[in-house]
């Protein structure tokens, strides 16, 4: 793989380059915490050394929260022609590219969810390393290193970045700014990169075993802490929005006021919702809230497994900052281990 | 880059088609006729038994119904529609010539190839008699490429059991083997009908080779557990027991989430499973 330099001091020209590709888009603070939002000035764009969890995965680019998929008339359907900008993606940490490569093939495996693909060829992906916080587990999920599924990423040694190459676009984007992207690489980066790779490592202090859960989710599938969890549980679905590899979505239609046309929506959906598996003639296939917890729990910590060999929790920690009553992925494999 | 950007077919957007025909099965259930609105649109739409559609109506919705009709009497699709939610009850106002949208087939169907020139129980309860006539007609006209065909079937009572008429008349038939019952209430059909649970009717069920069965079974939640067991004590291998399930869907296409059981999505695993895909899933019923 090519990996190339860029100077802390040629930073601000980045913007520059990547305005080239597309709108360029990163998190930006909101409140307390932080968002992917466009960047319409370049001093906006700002490389965190941090950490940075926005309050929305990156799935929000690939299937928005409301998405037009039909246009219909009393007799015919029609898919809307729609205009989907280029986004150039900057600072996506290396948990949420894995939970890119987890939705690439979610939305790719037996069907091919066109609306999906629409969306996936137009994000460019810019991803960044940086120490953990201390909400997050991505070393426990192996999801703290990332081989594939970036077109750049950056990694920060004090002076200048690494920066590797992972796909045709991000060469494309390191040619178009070949003033700033050095080649000149010398073999003595390699001690800086490995002493970074070890306080990086050091520096998660999130404990969370997943060791075994997948059979502790089987064996402990009646205990009593799933209805304990079940009274607490609000029900608001906050679990499933935040989570960067939940892609379930409600089918609605609606009319206009014309009453002669209409369009078929896609919303987002939780798997917390009562009616979530509800079918006609009222049976509800998982009507208690401990019911519908272990859904989301099955399919995080042990279901997703027989699909695509691994869990689909990358520890990115937003459960468990986000959580209204401290039901998260860290509390319940606690329930799981006794 | 590993991943290519490649499109599939446009999976969610319906063709639209028309009734043609509709009658009443049971007092809540309705039966439909419909054709493409486009002739031509025959040549696409080729299914197996077992599988479903998605039904679309300008203004309600969309929701999944297994196809009633076998893919041997091809051109029309048939339905068995229950009026019971928001979109059944619209279907319910369509007239002859009104327009309704189809996208499918989805699902797996039934394993046609595997159940070739083996014998087939089939046990239906109440609305579980709609997929399964597909499976009993693609049967009946291929009938020299299978063994035995028993088929049970039970409802509430005989007002509530689906194409009362054709089972009455199959029953004069040498093609099958079918004994029907309901929980109660069998007056006036003394001689055709008998009073009890299906699984009552398994006593029928004799000289199996289990070796060489495969059952099908599809009803209501409550029902599967009772006839699993019936259907165990001949010695059937498990995964040649069939159970055809119902969730709630809004794909088809296993995007959507809402049909998941364990690991499996409904929608795209099955709707058919075989007892042992689905032997140690909890929330199967």
């Amino acid at each position: 793989m090519r990996v190339l330099k860029l100077s802390k001091k040629d930073e601000n020209k980045l913007y520059d380059v990547l305005i080239k590709f597309g709108e360029v888009w990163a998190p930006v603070p909101k409140g307390s915490r932080y968002v992917f939002d466009k960047i319409e000035k370049k001093e906006d764009l700002i490389m965190y050394n941090e950490f940075i969890r926005t309050i929305l995965p990156i799935k929000k680019f690939l299937m928005p929260q409301e998405l037009n998929i039909l246009n219909f008339k009393p007799s015919k359907y029609e898919k809307p022609k729609v205009d989907i900008p280029t986004r150039v993606i900057v600072g996506v940490p290396p948990c949420e590219i894995h939970a890119l490569n987890i939705l690439d093939k979610f939305y790719t495996t037996d069907f091919v969810d066109n609306y999906y693909m629409e969306r996936r060829e137009k994000v460019i992906i810019i991803g960044k390393s940086s120490l953990p916080d201390e909400y997050l587990f991505s070393h426990k999920t192996n999801t703290s290193i990332v081989e594939e599924g970036y077109d750049l990423f950056f990694i920060d040694l004090g002076d200048y970045y690494l920066v590797w190459v992972g796909s045709e676009k991000g060469d494309d984007i390191v040619r178009l700014g070949s003033d700033i992207f050095s080649e000149d690489v010398p073999v003595d980066v390699a001690k800086d990169f490995v002493a970074y790779r070890e306080k990086r490592r050091k520096a998660f202090t999130k404990d969370i075993d997943l060791e075994g859960v997948t059979d502790l989710m089987e064996l402990m599938y009646d205990a009593d802490f799933w209805d304990e969890f079940g009274e607490k549980c609000l029900s608001c679905g906050q679990c499933t929005m935040v989570c960067p590899t939940c892609t379930c979505f409600n089918v609605i239609d609606e009319i206009e006021l014309n009453k002669d046309e209409g369009h078929r929506r896609r919303y987002w959906d939780s798997c917390m919702f009562k009616d979530y598996s509800l079918v006609a003639g009222q049976h509800n296939f998982r009507e208690s809230r401990a019911e519908r917890l272990k859904l989301w729990y099955t399919h995080k910590l042990k279901a997703f497994i027989g699909h695509f060999g691994s869990p689909s929790c990358v520890g990115c920690g937003r459960c468990i900052i986000t959580c209204p009553v401290d039901i998260n992925v860290e509390t319940v494999v606690e329930k799981l281990k006794g | 880059m590993k991943y290519e950007y490649k499109k599939g077919p446009e999976l969610y957007t319906p063709i639209m088609m028309r009734i043609i025909s509709k009658r009443d099965l049971t007092p809540d259930v309705r039966f439909f006729q419909i054709v493409p609105k486009e002739e031509f649109k025959h040549l696409d739409l080729d299914y197996k038994p077992g599988q479903f559609m998605m039904l679309s109506l300008f203004g309600s919705g969309e929701a999944p119904f297994s196809i009633s009709s076998s893919p041997t009497r091809k051109g029309i699709f048939e339905f068995a529609i229950r009026k019971t939610g928001k979109i059944t009850n619209k279907i319910f106002e369509l007239k002859d010539g009104d327009q309704l949208g189809l996208r499918g087939p989805f699902g797996n169907g039934f394993p046609i190839e595997k159940m070739l020139g083996k014998d087939i129980v089939i046990v239906a309860g109440g609305l579980g008699a709609a997929p399964l006539r597909s499976l009993l007609l693609y049967i009946l006209d291929n009938r020299e490429l299978f063994g035995r065909l028993i088929y049970l079937y039970g409802a509430k009572n005989p007002q509530e059991m689906l194409y009362r008429p054709d089972f009455f008349e199959m029953l004069e038939s040498d093609q099958l083997e079918l004994y029907l019952t309901v929980d109660k209430g069998n007056e006036g059909f003394e001689d055709k009908i008998e009073e009890g649970m299906v699984t009552h009717l398994f006593k029928y069920v004799n000289d199996i080779d289990p070796k060489n069965t495969i059952a099908c079974v599809c009803g209501p939640p409550v029902m599967y557990k009772f006839v699993v067991n019936e259907i165990l004590k001949y010695n059937l291998e498990k995964h040649n027991i069939l159970v055809n399930l119902e969730r709630r869907m809004k794909c088809g296409t296993g995007k959507c989430g809402h049909c998941i059981i364990d690991y499996r999505y409904t929608c795209i695993d099955g709707p058919v499973f075989t007892y042992w895909d689905v032997i140690h899933m909890r929330e199967l019923i």
